[in-house]
């Protein structure tokens, strides 16, 4: 698993690469909180076009940054997720509650 | 109905492990003829089940044993049995509802899920003994009749 996070002012982009199962949910998890603390981030984005798998563990760190953000009226984004793992996110509802766009590009248009 | 082929492994209760089982599975499975979605949604319900081993059988224990049983028959099903034996659930109705979870990080959705990708799931699970997941799915012919 490999992470990356760029900030640009208030709003962090995490790129997340590999399979996100338990095994690196809990130290995504913990690294994009220390952030959001650190440097009063507000907006999330996530990238999700290198991710090839994810179970609960990781629809759980995607839903628990969710709350966080939302609850200093932050918007977050879901960029990039291909199959399966967008059939996943479908099927959880996750994209009901956190828009869902093909590149972090398109984020940047609206 | 008659056993094809079958694998029988056993691994430690370390989150490095869910990885290699899910593989493993979907290694078997995938000598039925099922479609690369299929083997991604079998993937997804044993990465739920091992993690549900590891997460409330052992409470995150690195020395405990999940033992694995993949069974494919000739009618293009497979059996997947998970099993540990660890603390056991002492309500199982309960855990079996939707969305209830003792984990709020995983949102309650690891029965969903095996239960909405499987055909079959039946849990067995005796406190202080363990439990026991498990599994079946049909392949090819359910569908052949569903559309017949």
């Amino acid at each position: 698993m490999d992470v990356e996070y760029k900030q640009v002012r208030n709003t962090l982009v995490v790129r997340i690469k590999g399979e996100l199962d338990m095994l690196v949910a809990g130290k995504i998890r913990q690294d994009i909180d220390r952030r959001l603390e650190e440097y009063h981030i507000k907006n999330l984005i996530l990238n999700l076009e290198k991710v090839s798998f994810i179970d609960s563990s990781g629809l759980g760190v995607i839903l628990g940054r969710y709350k966080k953000i939302t609850a200093v009226e932050g918007r977050m984004f879901i960029v990039g997720a291909r199959r399966p793992v967008e059939k996943i996110l479908h099927f959880s509802g996750i994209n009901k509650l956190i828009p869902m766009y093909r590149s972090e590009q398109d984020i940047i248009n609206i | 109905m008659n056993v094809k082929n079958y694998a029988r492994f056993e691994i430690m209760s370390v989150p490095e492990n869910v990885a290699l089982a899910r593989s493993c599975v979907a290694a078997l499975v995938s000598q039925l003829n099922c479609t690369l979605e299929d083997l991604e949604e079998i993937k997804l319900v044993v990465s739920e089940a091992v993690s549900n081993c590891i997460i409330h059988g052992y409470e995150h224990r690195r020395d405990g044993k999940i033992s694995i049983l993949v069974t494919i028959y000739d009618n293009h099903t497979v059996e997947i049995t998970i099993s540990d034996f660890g603390k056991g659930i002492e309500d199982l109705d309960k855990a079996l509802q939707p969305s209830f979870s003792t984990d709020p990080a995983r949102m309650g959705l690891g029965m969903t899920f095996m239960k909405s990708f499987m055909d079959e799931m039946e849990v067995n699970s005796v406190p202080n003994e363990g439990t026991s997941v498990r599994l079946r799915r049909s392949f090819l012919i359910g569908d052949q009749e569903a559309y017949a």
